[in-house]
């Protein structure tokens, strides 16, 4: 009998004893005796000893302490995680244990809480998109654009999926791990020069019998917003192709909502609603779709629905549409995905309750006016272009080094650096990802920022452009 | 005890709204910038304007945190008792990693930011990587995967690359699972673009050697296998296995759904496995949250390394650092660096149990799982399928065939006759090759006493079904809501997955 006490396991003493003896066993050891000797462990791991809580906290805290965080309000990064304010309500709501330490609901009966809260997200976010699908979350926006693409890929038996150029690094680089396997093209349709649009003519000839799905974003990477989003559904409709438009939902008290101009299937990050950055992580992928059989029978993903009790005619809520996924149709599943963001997306679902379609309006119109002043201030600052993109914005916006007429301009690297000792992430750097957009950043505004905070930006982007430390 | 759930009748959301009420505060932006913009739609091009407030629900805050409460308390959870899922490793889950992820040193970091100035957490996660490899018998792990699923994808994916690098790839089309493997396996296979070739289980419930080696060929580009199996049962012939594969030039996975037997005991990467996945939100305690976030961090041999998932954090002796730079990698599979919650709670764990604590854990998960076989072996109408006499590890497949051929009561009305009982039910029907089976997986979280209120529970349901079985098919009448009708759920007819999709049907009716 060990003598070993830890207070996570309940089984000491007289009840280890007792159920040893039930087994006729003298030794725990016993159990794993059928294990060949030559695998079972010798020697001990290198793994650290066990702490106590408080310890462990403490340590944790003080590695925590090695990052440094900007002061409130003064980082203006964005790019796929953004930060927004959470109202407290949802975390007291999310972190009830009922909902935190429940599996996923294959019992429906005794999991009704669950299945309803996920029912109501697929629900909320369907009035957001206007669309009448939305699954029960994915991973993130990225892995819900790969799964958007194979998805087109078995409707329409084609084999190619165009993208917007300027796309989120890391999203593209996800899209490419789910399609390779699978055949299917990825290509690139470019972009308006002045607007940051997408260049409609280019997309055109990019478009044949190969084509399996169009992908645009709105508002796109660099912020841009697509206006002429009837006539791209029309041109990938046309030739056969299905329509997939990436959204940042909070962005959708405001803007026309994707359903609205007949997109066929809806991805985006759900992290704003309610969510924390936590460094990129957990996320929330966002994946709606028309409701038509060819489309149904296809998507990835848990789907709950509504139906009623067998005796009776009482409401409840189930698992459904399985017949798509893994554990029933294994290797001819539409996806392996299981396990996905249950509990970011009711996350999200109590924060669209709380905003309801008035906050959600009206955040989106204060989110416009903060990143309509930040843009005039970057605006003024000499040596800086800004917007990068001539097209309306939502929340973010490019900006750029201008070429200097006598003396060399400091890189972008370089300015974000010296604004960032000023205690301020400025933007996400775009050399690298974008060259071809010379010195640029991307810049991020939204309701958790003030005038103020806005002001000592442009101060600070006015300062490292000369030289200022 | 006499159990009840709660039951609320709880409207859904939209049908509590009430015109005018509102459930948020914003700030509102200085004078300046409204003025500015006193219209700010007026920015956005006509076309693009949301014409119409989208229909969501009006409520106001303490509306809104009554009725999730509501929800909440009609949801079993493991925090009100035990939740035998097989394969699923539902412990517990420590309230501490719900605080300390709240550290707004972690949870306001921006994924973006620069490296430097991101040392803590980055060191946090080096360090877990290297713990996993350590508890695994790995080289490298990356933590890239958002889920058991995702891991496996890129376990596979790694297989692929593999033998692209081989200039295999053409030829080896095939990847082997046993008759037994969870259906992700097979999923994320075909994911990869391979074909699946299914081998059986032998008797004992163990591969079957012989079907094996006919299954192997110059095309078998790996074999998924998780040891112990889905039947409880350690795989013994694993080096034998291990050489099968290898020898025709295969790799060998392992789905690590089924890790938490082994933890401190043995260690897949000396059994001849060459990539792992390891579900964090089972074995290393982080909240499932009814359905995710999960976690699936994947681990390889020295050889795979290059092919790992990128970001992998690295360490120059100074820094620490997202390492990108692997050009052979599988690439990623998460736009940022993973869950990085979840992995953060993992540490936490990790260093809260310590090395004797992670051993203590498999001991007790495998008492755990063959006290209740030994239990359940001598309630009539139970069986303990394949193997008797050999121990189980985490988890033990129980078949209700015998109760089922004698009283009609089968697995599904157990499994409902239990959660009666305030207990959740075990994984039913799973694995395939077993008849009316009931995977039972009971963790080390639980104790005797809550054990034995599980045997009690199955005892009883086996009794009420020898004298009256239409009681036990009527199950569960004390959840928040009786037997669901599943097919009016997916019938086209029927279907309804929103609000919305209710509300146009009830329009045209």
């Amino acid at each position: 009998m060990s003598k070993f006490r830890h207070s996570f396991l309940p089984t000491v003493g007289v009840q280890e004893k007792e159920m040893l003896t039930t087994l006729g066993i003298k030794d725990i050891d016993e159990l794993f005796s059928d294990i060949p000797s030559k695998f079972l462990l010798k020697k001990r791991l290198k793994i650290p000893n066990g702490l106590s809580e408080s310890e462990v906290c403490e340590r944790v805290s003080r590695s925590l302490a090695q990052n440094w965080i900007p002061r409130k309000g003064m980082s203006f990064l964005g790019g796929g995680v953004w930060p927004h304010i959470i109202p407290e309500a949802i975390k007291s709501i999310v972190n009830r244990t009922e909902f935190l330490t429940a599996y996923t609901p294959y019992q429906a009966e005794i999991s009704q809480g669950m299945l309803q809260a996920l029912f109501e997200y697929q629900s909320l976010m369907a009035e957001l998109i206007e669309l009448p699908i939305v699954n029960a979350s994915m991973y993130d926006w990225a892995s819900a654009l790969g799964e958007a693409a194979l998805l087109t890929s078995r409707i329409t038996t084609r084999d190619s999926f165009l993208i917007p150029h300027l796309i989120s690094p890391g999203r593209r680089a996800v899209l490419h791990t789910y399609t390779q396997p699978a055949g299917v093209k990825v290509v690139d349709i470019g972009y308006n020069r002045r607007t940051g649009q997408l260049n409609v003519e280019h997309l055109k000839e990019l478009l044949d019998t190969n084509t399996a799905g169009v992908y645009f974003e709105n508002p796109g990477y660099m912020g841009v917003l697509q206006d002429d989003v009837d006539a791209i559904v029309d041109i990938g409709h046309d030739a056969g192709a299905l329509v997939v438009v990436g959204i940042d939902p909070i962005s959708l008290g405001v803007i026309r909502p994707p359903g609205d101009y007949d997109a066929d299937i809806v991805i985006g990050e759900g992290q704003p609603l309610g969510s924390p950055m936590n460094m990129g992580g957990p996320l929330l992928g966002i994946f709606a779709s028309k409701d038509e059989r060819k489309i149904l029978r296809q998507l990835p993903g848990r789907i709950i629905g509504l139906t009623s009790t067998q005796e009776g005619d009482e409401r409840g809520f189930v698992m459904t549409i399985q017949a798509r996924e893994q554990h029933i149709r294994r290797e001819k599943a539409t996806s392996n995905i299981c396990s996905n963001q249950a509990h970011s997306a009711i996350t999200a679902a109590v924060y669209l309750s709380l905003l309801g379609p008035q906050g959600i309006t009206e955040l989106g119109e204060k989110i416009l006016q903060l990143r309509h002043y930040a843009e005039e201030q970057l605006h003024a600052v000499d040596g800086l272009k800004a917007p990068l993109f001539e097209a309306p914005h939502f929340k973010e916006f490019g900006v750029s080094i201008e070429k200097g007429q006598e003396s060399t301009p400091p890189t972008i690297r370089d300015v974000l650096a010296r604004i960032q000792e000023c205690g301020i992430l400025a933007g996400i750097p775009l050399d690298q990802s974008f060259p071809e957009l010379g010195e640029a950043a991307l810049v991020c505004v939204t309701e958790t920022h003030t005038q103020e905070e806005i002001d000592q930006l442009s101060v600070a982007f006015q300062q490292a452009l000369e030289g200022k430390p | 005890m006499k159990f009840r759930q709660a039951k609320w009748n709880e409207p859904l959301i939209f049908e509590r709204s009430r015109v005018g009420a509102i459930g948020y505060s914003l700030p509102d932006p200085s004078k300046t910038i409204k003025k500015l913009l006193p219209n700010p739609l007026s920015t956005i091009p006509k076309n693009l304007r949301r014409k119409v407030q989208p229909s969501l629900p009006e409520l106001s805050e303490p509306e809104v945190v009554q009725h999730f409460t509501r929800l909440s308390q009609m949801n079993y959870s493991i925090d009100l008792g035990l939740y035998p899922l097989g394969s699923c490793t539902m412990k517990y889950n420590p309230p501490m990693n719900e605080e300390i992820i709240k550290d707004p040193n972690f949870a306001q970091a921006h994924p973006h930011q620069d490296c430097t100035t991101l040392q803590g957490i980055l060191k946090i996660l080096f360090e877990l990587q290297q713990w996993l490899s350590e508890i695994t018998g790995m080289d490298q792990h990356s933590l890239q995967p958002a889920a058991g699923a995702q891991g496996e994808l890129a376990g596979v994916l790694i297989i692929r690359a593999f033998h692209v690098d081989q200039g295999e790839l053409e030829i080896r089309r095939q990847i082997i699972v046993p008759d037994s493997a969870h259906g992700t396996n097979p999923a994320s296979a075909a994911m990869a673009g391979f074909d699946v070739v299914v081998v059986p289980s032998n008797k004992l419930g163990q591969i079957d050697i012989q079907a094996l080696e006919s299954a192997v060929s110059n095309q078998t580009a790996g074999l998924m296998l998780t040891n112990p199996n889905t039947l409880g049962l350690f795989e013994q012939e694993i080096e034998t296995i291990a050489s099968i594969v290898h020898k025709a030039g295969g790799l060998l996975y392992y789905d690590g759904a089924n890790l938490n037997a082994n933890l401190g005991r043995v260690r897949p990467g000396d059994m001849g496995f060459d990539i792992i996945h390891t579900n964090l939100h089972k074995t290393f305690a982080t909240p499932h949250g009814g359905g995710g976030p999960g976690a699936g961090p994947v681990g390889v041999k020295q050889r795979l390394a290059e092919y790992l998932p990128v970001p992998v954090i690295s360490f120059d002796g100074t820094q620490y650092y997202t390492d990108n730079a692997r050009p052979k990698s599988i690439g990623r599979l998460h736009g940022f660096h993973g869950n990085a919650a979840v992995l953060l709670k993992s540490y936490a764990y990790i260093i809260r149990m310590g090395w004797e604590g992670l051993h203590a854990v498999s001991n007790h998960a495998v008492l755990n799982a063959n006290y209740l076989m030994k239990k359940i072996e001598s309630i009539k109408g139970f069986s303990i399928p394949f193997a008797p006499g050999v121990w189980r590890k985490h988890e033990v497949v129980v078949s209700a065939k015998p109760l089922e051929r004698d009283t009609g009561v089968n697995a599904r009305d157990v499994a409902k006759a239990l959660l009666d009982r305030g207990l959740h039910a075990p994984t039913f029907y799973f694995p395939a090759i077993v008849e009316e089976a009931l995977m039972i997986e009971p963790t080390e979280t639980f104790s005797k006493a809550e054990l034995d209120r599980f045997i009690k529970a199955l005892t009883e349901i086996a009794e009420q079904a020898y004298s009256d079985p239409n009681l036990v098919r009527r199950a569960p009448q004390n959840t928040a809501i009786t037997r669901l009708d599943e097919v009016k759920a997916a019938h086209p007819r029927t279907m309804t997955l929103s609000w919305r999709m209710l509300q146009q049907r009830d329009q045209e009716i």
